[in-house]
């Protein structure tokens, strides 16, 4: 008879019992990904952050080199079919023209070659994150590249003759990487202003109130112009790179801070904190062991929807001229050559850097909505 | 009232002072003064060759006194509106200055009266046919409008009127009116111009207000005293009209402030590219040819004009909503 109760299967808990046990973040989990855009965007920063990572292993030509006879390509087009029947994708060859009358190159696709796109074919010599060297790309036409540079340019080419796809890849390296850093630096600024805000209120907050209020109220385009205009021109990309990031963060942090300051003045009012505090518990071990990971959570989606207004900032001030400029590569940059309504009149392909940076944008706005509604899993459902 | 404006205005003042300040250090900040740049250009032509003319020069600006004095010296000049020299275009800044400075505000005006009364009635017809094909089509433009660059829109639209219309939208005056005095029919050539940057620099804030009265007016239209309103048999139009809106119009007013500074962020952009006879261009310029002294002028100029937009909407918050004037 033993046995038998051994043996009785052991029950899985019902889909409602399974909820009570679940954790925070089980919850808040489960919430985000029913929010299928959020997912659908988070899955594209994914994307943009791999490409971030690599930018040389998906790039075709080196963003740098310059082919004086290659200059303004459009797009070439990608095929898929030849008539109805569907081939490996493939492009057509380049034939130029120098225009008699203007003296401007004219691009043709040549119909007798066709190459057939490869991947991981050798191309250009890199360096992975500066250790490994290598020359393998994820697609090219395996052609013999010693004497011109090989006729595939997805994106076209700019005024220089360099490859747009391969320079976007580059520069979503720094734009997106942008983000990241500069968020870092606002969580930085946010969290301790606003913590200090919160947790100690009175003159503290006051002061503190003032100072956001003061900053918020600045037009922040021509602040961060000024500001950017005093970068010394002779600095190395490196150093101008985090001194533009500093820039933008000095004045996007309000928002953080206001987001965390509003979350410990309603926290310092909860049952559980007013009871440890009771206990005894020190003021810091309060912060960290009971307030903070009850709005992480928020503290995670803020951060999210902090993101696209860097890199908007950031592409604004290249674009104008006054943030990254050449030789470094970023969204902005690109921008940069289609300022001029001749530019892209001439070559409206040179707007393609934009259509990047509202895919991302949007991305980031999306998920970073998914999460703030996620972030409170005890919430009702709205 | 009268003791809040008063308080506002307490407030008000000191920011206007650190606002200054911070113009100030902008104009400082570059290596070595303004006049390095301008006195090694005058050198290299021959034009200034020894040192007496350069200290001259120097006192003339007042470089060689202590910063706190040319600090005090700046703001009573401006104070007096009077904005020093351009180094670059050798010309008062207040000549340049003035007339943009009006295109400016017009500019912005019309933008954010533009922005108002295109969002609100789109704000209450997404909320009122919450989750109908019309919602889901506003919430997806203004996700686009939000998350697209300004000076984006304004390429695009440039672009596609030169290619496909072959028209040029660039500057606000046609070319027999840029540099013409004013009369009357400048200002119906202006207005007839300035639809297009205003529709493109109000994209952005239009898309922002439209989520925002969308959303107030859900939370107010799920309240009992709504309910009541259509179980005693008030029309539908009156139930939403009459009591929701003005309540999620509130939070609409409060915001509006905080819109002049992203409004006249956005318009620096747009007007440099659309070459529009504003402020920023000139801003931009004075910034890359580091003419620091306009430069300054212009930043304070237009923090300036940002505060008090911002002052002018918390009066008018508060003239709505007697529990602002009262508990703040």
């Amino acid at each position: 008879m033993a046995s038998q109760t051994q043996s009785l299967p052991i029950q899985r808990p019902s889909e409602e019992e399974q909820i009570y046990i679940a954790s925070q973040w089980k919850l808040i989990w489960w919430r985000f990904i029913r929010h299928r855009i959020a997912v659908a965007s988070s899955i594209v920063v994914a994307l943009f952050y791999i490409v971030a990572l690599f930018p040389e292993f998906f790039s075709i030509h080196d963003p740098r080199a310059e082919f004086a006879s290659r200059t303004f390509i459009p797009p070439q087009r990608i095929h898929f079919f030849d008539g109805l029947a569907p081939q490996l994708p493939y492009v057509h060859g380049l034939e130029g023209k120098r225009n008699p009358v203007n003296l401007a190159m004219e691009w043709q696709k040549d119909e007798t070659t066709r190459h057939t796109i490869q991947y991981f074919v050798r191309g250009y010599e890199y360096k992975m994150f500066g250790l490994l060297t290598t020359d393998i790309h994820l697609f090219g036409l395996g052609v013999d590249t010693s004497a011109a540079p090989q006729p595939f340019y997805p994106l076209g080419t700019d005024r220089m003759g360099r490859d747009m796809f391969s320079r976007l890849m580059y520069g979503t390296r720094v734009s997106m990487s942008i983000g990241l850093v500069g968020v870092a630096l606002n969580i930085f600024l946010g969290s301790m202003l606003g913590g200090l805000s919160g947790l100690r209120g009175g003159m503290t907050d006051a002061v503190i109130q003032r100072i956001i209020e003061f900053v918020r109220a600045i037009p922040t385009i021509p602040l961060w112009l000024a500001l950017s205009a005093a970068v010394p021109r002779d600095w190395s990309i490196m150093r101008v790179y985090f001194a533009i990031t500093i820039i933008i963060s000095l004045i996007e942090w309000t928002r953080l801070a206001r987001e965390v300051r509003g979350r410990f003045l309603a926290m310092r009012e909860e049952d559980f904190v007013l009871a440890s505090r009771l206990y005894g518990t020190s003021e810091i071990r309060i912060v960290f062991r009971h307030m903070l990971p009850s709005f992480l959570s928020h503290i995670i989606a803020a951060t999210t929807l902090a993101i696209p207004g860097i890199i908007i900032a950031e592409t604004s001030l290249s674009f104008l001229g006054l943030g990254l400029r050449e030789p470094a590569i970023s969204w902005g940059v690109l921008l940069f050559e289609a300022q001029t309504l001749q530019a892209v009149a001439e070559a409206s392909w040179l707007l393609i850097p934009g259509v990047f940076v509202l895919i991302a944008v949007m991305a980031f706005n999306f998920m970073g909505d998914g999460l703030r509604d996620a972030a409170d899993p005890y919430a009702a459902r709205t | 009232m009268l003791q809040f404006i008063f308080r506002r205005l307490l407030i008000f003042i000191p920011m206007l002072l650190l606002m200054s300040v911070v113009a100030f250090a902008i104009i400082q900040a570059p290596p070595g003064d303004f006049l390095t740049d301008y006195i090694a250009q005058l050198q290299a032509t021959g034009e200034l060759a020894d040192e007496s003319e350069v200290e001259a020069l120097r006192s003339q600006y007042g470089l060689d006194q202590p910063l706190y004095v040319q600090y005090i010296k700046w703001v009573w000049g401006i104070v007096q509106w009077d904005l020093g020299l351009s180094i670059e275009w050798r010309r008062p800044v207040v000549e340049l200055v003035n007339e943009r400075l009006a295109m400016t505000i017009v500019l912005g005006v019309s933008t954010i009266l533009f922005t108002w009364t295109l969002a609100v009635p789109i704000g209450i017809l997404s909320a009122v046919k919450k989750y109908s094909a019309i919602d889901y089509f506003f919430t997806i433009l203004s996700y686009l409008g939000v998350g697209t660059p300004n000076f984006m829109i304004a390429l695009v639209v440039m672009w596609f009127a030169f290619s496909w219309f072959d028209i040029k939208v660039t500057g606000l005056f046609s070319e027999e009116y840029i540099s013409a005095p004013w009369s009357m029919g400048k200002v119906v050539d202006m207005l007839s111009n300035l639809w297009v940057p205003m529709l493109i620099l109000g994209t952005d804030g239009t898309a922002r207000f439209t989520r925002i009265v969308r959303a107030n007016l859900l939370d107010e239209m799920s309240k009992p005293y709504v309910e009541t309103a259509r179980a005693k048999g008030l029309p539908e139009w009156k139930v939403v009209l009459k009591y929701p809106v003005r309540i999620a119009l509130n939070p609409f007013v409060s915001t509006a402030g905080l819109e002049l500074p992203r409004l006249i962020s956005g318009q620096l952009i747009v007007a440099t590219v659309m070459s529009l006879p504003t402020l920023g261009p000139l801003l931009l310029r004075a910034l890359l040819s580091q003419d620091m002294f306009m430069a300054g002028s212009i930043v304070l100029i237009l923090t300036t004009l940002t505060l008090i937009g911002v002052l002018l909407s918390d009066i008018v918050l508060a003239l709505m909503d007697p529990r602002i004037r009262i508990g703040a």
